[in-house]
């Protein structure tokens, strides 16, 4: 009974999948990379919609309400995840604090990745003395130990949201450099470059339509990579005292202030820990994952 | 081998001055020294003072230069807070930080590398998921997070190890953890792709085909070549380490050179805060130089780069 296929194979028998097709199945099929990309889309949606979604004011203090504990451990819903030693709202604080780390990872991200990646391109394209000055560039930044240096010049300038993010931006290259001249130099040598500086385009051209586009793949997974850097940067600066200044709501510093109460609250601290190292963990799935769906060849 | 070293050397010393010269210039960061150091019910002739005092009345590159032979002597000037010259104080904490940076290192060694060799041997194993989970979560992790998490466990509610303080060994063994995870994923990674690659050729095959004994062709044959790259890579590390050690050492209270640097920071003693930042530098610069000068001598093709 069953009808006998008679007609012409179809194109896509013939031709395989698309490269659309496979990278939609490659997607699809990475665990890693769909849980990271859910996990930074609803924190990052909770922290563009904070004020809709925060139950109370973040700042608004209550001494009559303080270390009101969590729902779970015998608290009310009126504080879902309780309050802190000044009443603040617990939730609403880790809702905000969702913005302050966002802000700073992709601000401070945006700033290392242009620095980075201009010098890690003009490296490996020009090769010579500007790959000398770069390399040693690289070098120098990598000898300094980060945490020092981004401590003692938010000491000098004070602390702020703005400072935190430029020293984070100014110190977090290095990574963005190293792999941006590693890709340059291999796609600097195929024949599409060559063929476009035959027919005489300018170098800024060659740089911004013949390389940038094949190694944009490798600059989309250092983002990720640096992005997760400066969160837990940030975090670690602000739990030293020495980052974002109270009473901002940012993760570290919430820890730091739940910290002299760990004994007695350990909530204080596991919560807003436990909600940083979720985001960071999705945003190197995510970078991760990403790199496994463009460029599997690159994975370790 | 010795073109080598001396190109190598030139560019450590050359990498070392320029370090030197940003910590110095944090001086001027803040726009007048002088004023920041006489505080801020100064007048301006107290101001003026301290300017000639400290000598900041003159050119920064003579203040550099001076800065620079002292600090080559050992002489780092004196500490605006603890009113001690600077070198001592320093001296007397480094021996924490150094135990602490040597004891985070071979933490993550000893735990790193036999994963990445197993994870490599049996891919996909439970063993290789596990170290897999581990290298993802352990990436993830504020480190000054996960030392109050085990502060609170074994410190306090269980009671086995001492929650902060320096005085017995038992005292280095959380810090140590805290520190060396964070060094274990790049170095297991590492480990477990070496493994991989170099099982997987020519000469490992000749070894088994010639009858060598598994663990003759592990030991041996695979893992001596897999190491190399690791060596470099756990320079690198302890390098970071001792920039790490800050956040450690001040979540357990540990008194080293890490802790000093925060409690110089937060009091604006930067005579330490240079000198401790130039040191820091110092010790990753000397670390990456001996760990390519080891990479040169072990295998002899990474000498032309």
């Amino acid at each position: 009974m069953s009808v006998k296929k008679t007609t012409a194979p179809l194109m896509e028998e013939i031709t395989g999948p698309t490269p659309r097709q496979i990278l939609r199945k490659r997607v699809t099929g990475h665990t890693g990379l769909l849980f990271g990309l859910a996990v930074v889309l609803i924190l990052l949606f909770v922290a563009i919609f904070a004020p809709l979604l925060a139950p109370h004011d973040p700042y608004a203090q209550s001494l009559s309400s303080r270390m009101v504990s969590p729902v779970f451990l015998g608290g009310t819903w009126e504080h879902p995840l309780g309050t802190d030693h000044l009443g603040r709202d617990y939730l609403s604080r880790l809702i905000y604090g969702a913005r302050v780390s966002l802000l700073i990872g992709a601000v401070a991200a945006a700033i290392s990745g242009v620095i980075g990646t201009a010098m890690g391109v003009a490296a490996g394209y020009f090769g010579g003395k500007v790959d000398a000055v770069v390399t040693f560039l690289i070098n120098v930044r990598l000898a300094m130990p980060v945490v020092l240096v981004a401590l003692a010049v938010v000491a000098i300038l004070g602390g702020s949201l703005q400072v935190v993010i430029g020293v984070l931006g100014l110190l977090l290259w290095d990574r963005f450099a190293v792999v941006m001249r590693a890709s340059t130099l291999q796609v600097r040598r195929r024949e599409y470059v060559a063929a476009a500086q035959a027919i005489g385009a300018s170098t800024s051209r060659v740089i911004l339509s013949e390389i940038m586009p094949n190694i944009v793949n490798n600059l989309i997974v250092i983002v990720t990579l640096e992005m997760a850097h400066a969160i837990l940067l940030e975090a670690a600066l602000s739990f030293l005292g020495l980052g974002v200044q109270p009473p901002t709501p940012s993760w570290g510093l919430m820890i730091s202030e739940g910290k002299n109460m760990m004994l007695f609250e350990p909530w204080l601290v596991l919560i807003p820990g436990v909600v940083l190292f979720m985001l960071v963990l999705a945003i190197n799935l995510m970078g991760d994952g990403l790199r496994d769906v463009t460029a599997p060849e690159n994975r370790s | 081998m010795l073109p080598f070293i001396l190109k190598r050397l030139g560019l450590a010393i050359l990498v070392a001055l320029t370090v030197s010269f940003i910590s110095f210039s944090l001086l001027f960061l803040s726009g007048d020294p002088a004023a920041a150091l006489a505080g801020e019910t100064a007048s301006g002739e107290d101001i003026e003072a301290v300017r000639v005092l400290y000598g900041f009345d003159r050119p920064m590159l003579v203040q550099y230069s001076e800065w620079l032979m002292r600090a080559v002597r050992g002489d780092f000037g004196e500490s605006y807070y603890f009113k001690l010259p600077v070198a001592s104080l320093i001296a007397e904490r480094l021996s924490v930080t150094m135990i602490l940076g040597a004891c985070g290192i071979s933490f993550a060694l000893l735990t790193a590398v036999p994963l990445g060799v197993v994870a490599a041997i049996r891919p996909n194993s439970i063993v290789d998921r596990f170290a897999l989970f581990l290298s993802v979560a352990g990436q993830a992790m504020p480190s000054f997070w996960f030392g109050l998490i085990l502060i609170v466990v074994f410190g306090i509610k269980l009671g086995w190890l001492p929650p902060s303080g320096a005085s017995s060994w038992r005292h280095f063994i959380m810090p140590t953890v805290v520190l060396g995870y964070y060094a274990m994923p790049a170095i297991m990674r590492l480990t477990r792709a070496g493994m991989l690659e170099v099982l997987n050729s020519d000469y490992i095959r000749t070894a088994r085909a010639k009858g060598a004994g598994e663990g003759r062709v592990l030991f041996k044959h695979a893992l001596r070549n897999a190491i190399i790259p690791v060596v470099s890579l756990a320079a690198v590390q302890m390098g970071f380490m001792l920039g790490g050690s800050i956040v450690v050492e001040s979540v357990f209270a540990l008194h080293g050179a890490g802790y000093l640097a925060w409690e110089s920071i937060a009091r604006n003693d930067l005579p330490t805060v240079q000198a401790l930042i130039l040191i820091f530098s110092m010790f990753y610069i000397v670390f990456t130089f001996l760990a390519d000068v080891l990479n040169a001598w072990l295998d002899p093709r990474m000498r032309s780069s």
